[in-house]
């Protein structure tokens, strides 16, 4: 245990060395860890940001759906509704329209069949005026018997 | 006795073979225990060997530092900051631009040069003798008491200048003579003059004891844990050297297991090392 000058050394060395160690090591170092620390500090409060986004995301899209499907529901009613609508138009239509047929073949009917009466009834009276020319044997005045002949084809 | 001792060549006792271990590559013959012609060149080289061991490693993390995804080096080193960081914010409350990065270095400083005495005893002093024909090494720097105690008058400097930074050259002595017995009150009885005068003297003297006692403890406790590890190494060296099966035996088994315990004495004593300093210079910025 000799205490000699490499004391003073040691303790000159000493003193140095923090001073390089302040100069040139510790900077960039601390520089480093801080500039990451920070980086990390930003990427977990970014991965929260993302999380609560996608959390808010989400709920939108369960409204969306829930929207989307109160719609749809509602578009399959109506359009229900409609169909029966047109359903019960088309057949009300239907039957007005065979009705308004109906009617019109029955007024031709109709009508058909009184002018076959009246043909019916001249020629019946062409036929009786003929008949009674044969049985009297001589030619009727059509005029003087124009009447009769009328009253007759009448009662046919 | 010992077959391996390394420079006298001949026969050697086990108390020789200690004391030639024990001798420094001095510049010259010590006869008094306090002389400053001298120095230890052993000391003085394997110390400033790690510490350019150690500035390089470091300084080649520092360059290459990235924010990014960072190396193993430069993990490694993070870490080692980030805990002298810690200790230093919690220990120093003041400007920590000299003090950390002196923590940082000290700690890595004296570790390394501890770790030296991990390193077989004979094997610098075979090189020195058989290499560079020196007679004398010691490569154990915190062994010697120049080393550690030189390192904890550096730190007893930076305690002055940190005392006087931050209280004022005025303010510093004020508290050398006030503390810690604090300061009569001066009236116009000449009672009060005489009183405090007495107290200004025990103050003084207790903060003088205090001073040299911190330095005195910081530097001895290194010194003395490093000093009796060595001469542990020494002697279980000194086993293995008998070259009889107990002893060689004896050196393997014992020499494993002191070498692993050194492990923690080693860092542990640089740690406290560290820490001591942070404490000593913390405590210069504490006002009393």
């Amino acid at each position: 245990m000799n205490l000699n000058a490499t004391l003073i050394v040691q303790s000159i060395v000493f003193l140095i060395l923090g001073w390089v160690t302040m100069k040139f090591i510790w900077p960039p170092l601390i520089q480093a860890i801080e500039e990451r620390q920070k980086k990390i500090a930003d990427g977990i409060a970014a991965a929260d940001r993302a999380k609560k986004e996608l959390a808010e995301a989400d709920s939108r899209v369960a409204d969306e759906i829930k929207k989307a499907r109160v719609e749809a529901s509602s578009i399959t009613e109506r359009a229900q509704k409609q169909y029966n609508e047109i359903l019960d138009k088309a057949k009300g239509d239907a039957s007005t329209e065979a009705a308004k047929i109906k009617a019109a073949a029955e007024a031709e009917i109709a009508n058909l069949s009184f002018k076959a009466r009246e043909i019916l009834r001249q020629q019946v009276a062409g036929l009786a005026v003929a008949g009674a020319e044969k049985i009297l044997q001589r030619e009727i005045d059509a005029n003087r018997h124009r009447d009769l002949l009328e009253a007759l084809a009448k009662e046919i | 006795m010992i077959p391996m001792s390394i420079a006298s060549g001949g026969e050697q006792t086990m108390g020789e073979y200690i004391a030639h271990h024990l001798k420094h590559l001095a510049s010259d013959k010590q006869t008094s225990l306090v002389d400053f012609s001298i120095v230890h060149w052993d000391t003085l080289f394997f110390s400033l060997a790690c510490a350019a061991l150690v500035l390089l490693v470091l300084r080649m993390a520092a360059s290459r530092a990235t924010a990014g995804v960072p190396g193993k080096l430069q993990c490694a080193v993070e870490m080692l900051i980030d805990m002298v960081n810690d200790q230093a914010r919690a220990l120093v409350k003041g400007d920590l631009g000299y003090i950390a990065p002196l923590a940082l270095t000290v700690f890595c400083w004296v570790a390394v040069m501890n770790a030296i005495d991990l390193l077989p005893v004979d094997w610098f002093p075979w090189i020195a003798h058989n290499v560079f024909g020196l007679d004398y090494l010691r490569p154990l720097p915190t062994a010697d008491l120049n080393a550690t105690l030189g390192m904890a008058v550096g730190v007893l400097l930076l305690v002055f200048w940190y005392s006087i930074k931050i209280k004022g050259f005025g303010g510093w002595i004020h508290e050398l003579l006030c503390a810690p017995f604090g300061m009569v009150t001066i009236s116009g009885n000449p009672g009060t003059w005489i009183g405090a005068v007495l107290l200004a003297i025990a103050n003084f003297g207790m903060n003088i004891v205090e001073y040299i006692s911190k330095t005195l403890s910081h530097g001895m406790r290194l010194y003395g844990n490093m000093y009796a590890g060595e001469l542990i190494f020494f002697l279980i060296a000194g086993l293995g050297g008998s070259m009889t099966v107990l002893g060689v035996l004896g050196h393997i088994i014992t020499g494993s297991v002191w070498a692993i315990f050194h492990i923690l004495i080693v860092l542990l004593q640089a740690f406290i090392f560290m820490m001591l300093t942070l404490v000593y210079i913390g405590q210069a910025h504490d006002h009393h």
